[in-house]
């Protein structure tokens, strides 16, 4: 048996120098770090990471890579199975997946897969080897796939056909490909850079990216078809945000996270004036919700400087849906927590403008139907916050804006995509989807998932349907 | 990237495209927007499809130039490429033949309000267009009106023009001496727009009109476009831009529409210390 070590922690910038910029937080392993974290592996017969990763990467064999110092044939190796290593590497909650079904994790700490597949695709890139090994196929010859939104379901789902030897053409409706990566998670957390650069290596594969086409507005689904695409797949996300209804939100000063974000992150504003699209940041902020993407948004307020920012949240620290990694990262940083407390009206002045926050105390009742015990307000506990800012990250429910756009298409209560789960099909013929839209807002990990079976029923289809006409 | 292939000037600071957009053009019925991005630091600009040719494949844009971005855009020259188009957006409007509208258009706004008029017209209603400017100078579109509308009225504020008043005086005359239209359609300003549904539910006609709110992605993302319309809020980029007129809290959407005023202003100074390019300082 090996010396016991313990799990290498991964190096991050000194809290009170990055919230003063926006620079990759969490700095990654060094060569010799990773070597040795990899080492704890203990390649157990069982596997049970394997089973614990939506994509089913071969987490045992690219660690094993790594052990013996093959950086670039770990990566190749994870993007036998996902084609966004540097990014799941970063963005994924591994805690809850392969990591928490480590082995090791039983009696110590499992091992860091997230950062290790984070430094295989980082070593793979910064040596410039990160394009598709082999040529392209040649396209047109197996079929012809629509794949709408470049998302990672989008993404995913792209990459997965065009190996197999499809014709892919993305959509995005953006100027810019990669959804939420692109403008939902900050600089801080996931660099564009990277994107970029998985995504031109999703092209390299072969598939041909449109930005700027909204499928439903520029081009019908209908006409997609007309067109001489076999099967289209809907990877359109949960974009809508939520509101909390309560008065006063129309207020200036008052953000939807996905506005603040899709400014910050999208459209640079954070680089305002170098930039044209402007953010309005005050002194003392709410972010209201306690997800990944409030983590997000409270630690972006603070880097466009802000000078208190809290995070208020309704239910207690144990339900907060966020990683654990990030609500930490937000408490080095400086972010406040208000638990227990729900908003009910915004507060402005005379010009319109947010001057504070009129809040409740609740306290924790039955279970509901997510299972966490239920807020419930405590009668006469009102208070009010004096802030300036709110950003609200109550949530986003599936973009509505081309699902509405087919006829037939089935939708569930939320208005997100029904489908087979096994296949990714929808009721209507030749029409996959997955990922948020189906789902409602959940993870890349998960969309990627979905993205990946979706190719693989895609396949399956085009197949039965040439098979039929033959 | 969209080739510029027509430029007009129409007026001071107000200036006409046409620009090469086959796809939008294909799909553009009146009341649809589009955004666009000049370059890679620019901001996303939404903007009304003031006409379009499917044929030609090609959409027509006016603005005008108030702030850094409109400023910069003013510069392209015919040839020059925009970056970024993505469109037809928001959710057009549902014309049908009716025996009168009345479309009431504020400066600039006659470009958005062309398409809708000429809809109108080649059904069969008579088209009553009152267009307003500051001054004789800034009327733009006069032929075009005219050859879509039964009767054209103008007005300016300073009465170098036509009717010497607001656009909403002309109205006010037409719906007194008896005029009963089907539906009034007025785009504007927003206090011009909310003057208009001033007069308008005095004498109980349906007004209709189309809200140029902040936005930034304009697909219904982000909610920056949002507007209490009889007590709920929409965004106007995907259940608008147009509205019923008599149910928009004007009061909130003019407010909102100050938010980054600060910011507009920095950007606009910084631009002109540094750009020799903008027209704006000249007369």
């Amino acid at each position: 048996m090996p010396a016991k070590v313990d799990r290498h922690p991964m190096p991050k910038q000194n809290p009170r120098e990055r919230i003063r910029n926006f620079n990759e937080v969490a700095l990654g392993y060094p060569a010799d770090v990773a070597v040795e974290e990899a080492k704890r592996c203990i390649g157990c017969p069982k596997r049970p990471c394997v089973a614990g990763c939506p994509v089913e990467v071969d987490i045992p064999s690219f660690v094993k890579l790594i052990a013996e110092g093959k950086f670039v044939e770990a990566a190749r190796k994870i993007k036998e199975k996902n084609s966004l290593p540097a990014i799941c590497g970063r963005v994924c909650p591994q805690e809850t997946q392969c990591e928490e079904r480590c082995t090791l994790g039983k009696k110590g700490k499992p091992v860091a897969i997230g950062a290790l597949e984070r430094f295989a695709a980082d070593y793979e890139r910064a040596s410039g080897t990160q394009a598709a090994s082999e040529p392209a196929p040649a396209s047109g010859g197996a079929g012809r796939v629509a794949v709408v939104g470049s998302g990672p379901a989008g993404l995913t789902c792209a990459a997965d056909l065009a190996k197999m030897g499809y014709s892919v053409v993305l959509f995005e409706s953006l100027h810019s490909t990669g959804g939420v990566l692109r403008y939902g998670i900050p600089e801080f957390r996931l660099p564009k850079a990277i994107v970029d650069e998985e995504v031109e290596y999703v092209k390299s594969l072969g598939v041909e990216i449109r930005v700027n086409t909204l499928v439903g507005k520029t081009v019908s689904v209908d006409e997609l078809f007309r067109n001489g695409f076999d099967a289209i797949f809907l990877g359109t996300g949960a974009g809508l945000p939520h509101f909390l209804g309560i008065p006063g939100e129309n207020l200036n000063g008052v953000y939807s996270a996905n506005e603040f974000l899709t400014r910050s992150n999208l459209m640079k504003a954070y680089l305002f004036p170098e930039y044209d699209t402007p953010i309005w940041v005050g002194k003392r902020v709410a972010v209201v919700g306690a997800g990944n993407v409030a983590m997000d948004a409270a630690r972006t307020a603070l880097r466009l400087g802000a000078e208190k920012v809290t995070i208020v949240y309704r239910r207690s620290r144990a339900e907060m849906p966020a990683r654990l990694e990030e609500i930490e990262n937000a408490e080095e940083e400086g972010v406040e927590f208000v638990l227990l407390t729900n908003p009910i009206r915004v507060l402005g002045d005379e010009r319109g403008w947010v001057r504070g926050m009129e809040c409740i105390r609740m306290e924790l009742g039955e279970p509901d139907e997510s299972g966490r015990r239920r807020p419930v307000p405590v009668p006469g506990s009102e208070f009010v916050i004096d802030i300036d800012t709110m950003i609200s990250a109550v949530g986003t429910d599936p973009n509505p804006l081309l699902v509405r756009s087919v006829p037939g298409l089935k939708l569930g209560r939320h208005g997100n995509v029904i489908v087979n789960e096994e296949t990714g099909e929808t009721s209507v013929p030749g029409v996959f989807a997955g990922g948020d839209i189906v789902t409602g807002s959940a993870t890349v990990i998960a969309a990627m998932g979905a993205g990946k079976i979706a190719a693989r029923g895609i396949d399956k289809f085009i197949r039965a349907k040439r098979e039929r006409s033959e | 990237m969209h080739r510029i292939i027509k430029k007009e000037e129409l007026a001071p600071k107000i200036k006409l495209f046409v620009v090469e957009a086959p796809e939008i053009a294909a799909h553009a019925r009146p009341g649809h927007f589009f955004v666009l991005r000049m370059h890679e630091h620019g901001e996303r600009i939404p903007l009304t499809i003031a006409d379009s040719d499917p044929g030609a494949g090609t959409i027509t844009m006016v603005f005008q130039e108030v702030g850094k971005s409109t400023c910069e855009l003013g510069t392209l020259k015919e040839g020059d490429y925009i970056l970024d188009i993505v469109g037809p957006l928001g959710t057009p409007r549902d014309i049908r033949r009716l025996d009168t509208v009345v479309c009431v258009a504020g400066g600039v706004g006659v470009a958005p309000i062309y398409p809708e008029a000429k809809a109108f017209h080649e059904l069969g209603t008579r088209v009553i267009s009152l267009v307003g400017a500051q001054t004789k100078d800034m009327l733009i579109f006069k032929d075009r009106m005219e050859a879509v509308s039964d009767e054209v009225h103008y007005s300016t504020d300073d009465g170098s023009f036509g009717y010497h008043g607001f656009v909403t005086g002309l109205l006010r005359d037409l719906l007194a001496g008896g005029l009963r239209p089907d539906e009034v359609v007025a785009i504007g300003p927003l206090p011009m727009m909310r003057a208009t549904c001033k007069v308008t539910a005095e004498f109980g006609v349906k007004t209709i009109v189309s809200l140029n709110a902040i936005m930034v992605d304009g697909t219904g993302m982000c909610g920056s476009c949002r507007v209490t319309v009889d007590g709920k809020t929409m965004f106007s980029c995907v259940e608008g831009p147009a509205f019923d007129g008599h149910k928009v809290d004007f009061e909130e959407l003019m407010a909102r529409q100050t938010r980054f005023l600060a910011e507009e202003k920095l950007a606009m100074e910084r631009y002109k210390a540094h750009a020799e390019g903008c027209k704006c300082r000249r007369k």
